[in-house]
C-alpha cells in the first residue's frame, strides 16, 4: 500500500491505495465520487474525464499512486454555492444528454476545452470533444450546450 | 479492469530511474504516459511486477528549437502539438501529433514512450524515420544514440537494449526549400494508424534534391519507403512525377491484415497517402 495525498473539488484526502488502483476506481470507490463514469475502461469514449492540475485526463488510464500531491476536479466540483457551472446550465437548457451516462465526461472536456479557446466554432467544438463518445444525441445538442455555455461564460465576463 | 498487483516507483532523476532499472531488471517497465503500457497491464497482457514511473523526472521535460529540434522523452503530445517553432521546424511532426487519440489522450502519452513501446500503427516511428532522427538513450553504459532507421526492429521491438531508457529525439530543423508532411488514414475508434505516411522533401532550383518516406500502420514496424523516394529524386515533384513515385510505396513491405483492413487494402492505401503526405510536402518546400 502507498499513501497519497490529493485535493479534489477542494477538499484534502489522504488515502491508503494499492498501487495498482486506477484514478476512477479511487475517485467512486474510496471517496464515493460517482459523478466520474466508466464507460468503455481502455482510453476512448471520455464517460470518466477529470481534470488533474487544471487538465482534463481519462482517470481510467491513469493510477491513483500517480496523483499524489495533485488536485483533481471532477464533475462534482464544477457548481459554485449550489450555482450551475455554465455547462451544466447549457446540457440543461440545449437538451444536451438523452441517457446522460457520457455528460460527466463531456462537461469535464468541454470545460478544458472553453479554459484554452473561450470562444470556440462549432467546428473546433466538436474537435474539442473529440475523445467523448455519445450513444444518444447525435452530438448536435451537446455543441449547442457547449456554445451556449461559451456565451453565457463570455456575457458574465464582459458584465464583471 | 485492473491491472495485476506491482510495485510503484516514482523517481525524481534520470539517474535515481536508471539505478531502479538497473535494480529491478525485467521485471520492471518504465511508465511514461502509461497510455499504451495501462491498457495493455488492464488487459493481463503485460504485467510487470515493478512500475517505474518517469512523469516527475522533470530533466526528461521540454522543447528546445534553433537549428535542432531536440524533444525531451516525457514531453507530452499536447506540448508538442502547441509548440510553434516546432510546427515551423517540422511540419509533418505537426500533422501527425495533432492526429493522435484525442486531447485526453494527447495531454497524457508522451513522444519518448510511444517509441519505446513501437506500436505498429502509432504515427510518431514514420516522422522519425521521415526526418531522420536521432533516437538518444542513456542505460548503465552511458547514453547513445540511435538513428531512427535502426530504431524500430520489429512488431513492439527496438533497439533499446535491458536498463536503457530514452532521454530525447533530436533532428534538423527544416530549412529554405526543405518541406514535411504526414497524412494517415485513422482508425475510426482508436485512431490508430490503419495507414500512415511521413514524407519529407528538399527542394532546389525547381528540383527535388532529396526525400525521405516511411509508412506506418501496414506493416509489422513503420518502414522507409526507398524506391518511392528514388523515383522521386531529380523530378520537378510535379502532381504526376509523385503519383508515379508514390506508386511504389509498400514495395517489398509485409503487410498486416486484420477486420479493419485487409493486406491488400492496407497496400493500396500505402500509395494513396504516401501521394497524399509527399504533395502536401512539396506544396511546404516551394
Amino acid at each position: 500500500m502507498t499513501t497519497i495525498t490529493v485535493t479534489v473539488n477542494g477538499v484534502r484526502y489522504t488515502s491508503e491505495v494499492e498501487p495498482r488502483l486506477l484514478l476512477v476506481h479511487y475517485l467512486r470507490e474510496h471517496l464515493n465520487l460517482t459523478g466520474t463514469h466508466i464507460g468503455c475502461d481502455t482510453s476512448q469514449c471520455g464517460a470518466c474525464v477529470v481534470h488533474i492540475n487544471g487538465v482534463s485526463v481519462k482517470s481510467c488510464t491513469t493510477l491513483a499512486v500517480q496523483c499524489d500531491g495533485a488536485e483533481i476536479t471532477t464533475i462534482e466540483g464544477l457548481a459554485h454555492n449550489g450555482q450551475l457551472h455554465p455547462l451544466q446550465e447549457g446540457f440543461w437548457e440545449k437538451h444536451g444528454l438523452q441517457c446522460g451516462f457520457c455528460t460527466p465526461g463531456m462537461i469535464m472536456a468541454a470545460a478544458d476545452l472553453l479554459k484554452r479557446n473561450p470562444n470556440p466554432t462549432d467546428e473546433e467544438i466538436r474537435h474539442g470533444l473529440e475523445g467523448n463518445l455519445c450513444r444518444c444525441t447525435g452530438y448536435e445538442n451537446i455543441v449547442r450546450a457547449v456554445r451556449y455555455a461559451a456565451e453565457k461564460m463570455a456575457a458574465t465576463q464582459a458584465a464583471d | 479492469m485492473i491491472p495485476a498487483p506491482f510495485d510503484y516507483y516514482a523517481p525524481t532523476s534520470l539517474a535515481e530511474a536508471l539505478t531502479l532499472l538497473q535494480q529491478h531488471g525485467d521485471d520492471a517497465k518504465i511508465l511514461a504516459g502509461g497510455h499504451s503500457l495501462l491498457p495493455a497491464m488492464k488487459l493481463r497482457l503485460a504485467a510487470p511486477s515493478v512500475l517505474i514511473d518517469i512523469n516527475r523526472v522533470a530533466e526528461l521535460r521540454g522543447i528546445k528549437v534553433n537549428g535542432t529540434v531536440e524533444i525531451g522523452a516525457m514531453t507530452t503530445w499536447s506540448a508538442i502539438e502547441h509548440h510553434a517553432a516546432l510546427a515551423k521546424a517540422c511540419p509533418a511532426m505537426a500533422d501527425a501529433v495533432g492526429l493522435i487519440g484525442d486531447i485526453q489522450v494527447r495531454n497524457r502519452g508522451t513522444i519518448g514512450g510511444s517509441l519505446a513501446h513501437a506500436d505498429p500503427a502509432a504515427d510518431m516511428p514514420a516522422v522519425v524515420l521521415a526526418v531522420d532522427a536521432q533516437i538518444h538513450v542513456e542505460g548503465p553504459n552511458g547514453p547513445r544514440a540511435i538513428a531512427a532507421a535502426d530504431f524500430f526492429t520489429d512488431m513492439l521491438s527496438t533497439a533499446l537494449e535491458p536498463g536503457e531508457i530514452i532521454t530525447a529525439i533530436t533532428f534538423t530543423s527544416h530549412g529554405p526549400g526543405e518541406g514535411s508532411a504526414y497524412a494517415k488514414f485513422p482508425h475510426p475508434a482508436s485512431r490508430y494508424a490503419i495507414v500512415g505516411a511521413a514524407a519529407y522533401v528538399k527542394m532546389e532550383n525547381g528540383q527535388v534534391t532529396a526525400c525521405r518516406v516511411a509508412i506506418t500502420g501496414a506493416g509489422p514496424k513503420a518502414e522507409r519507403q526507398t524506391a518511392v523516394e528514388q523515383a522521386l529524386i531529380g523530378t520537378d515533384g510535379s502532381a504526376d512525377a509523385v503519383a508515379a513515385a508514390a506508386a511504389h510505396a509498400g514495395e517489398g513491405m509485409e503487410m498486416l491484415g486484420d477486420i479493419h483492413a485487409s493486406e491488400e487494402y492496407r497496400r493500396a492505401m500505402c500509395k494513396v497517402y504516401a501521394k497524399r503526405a509527399l504533395l502536401k510536402a512539396i506544396e511546404r518546400a516551394r
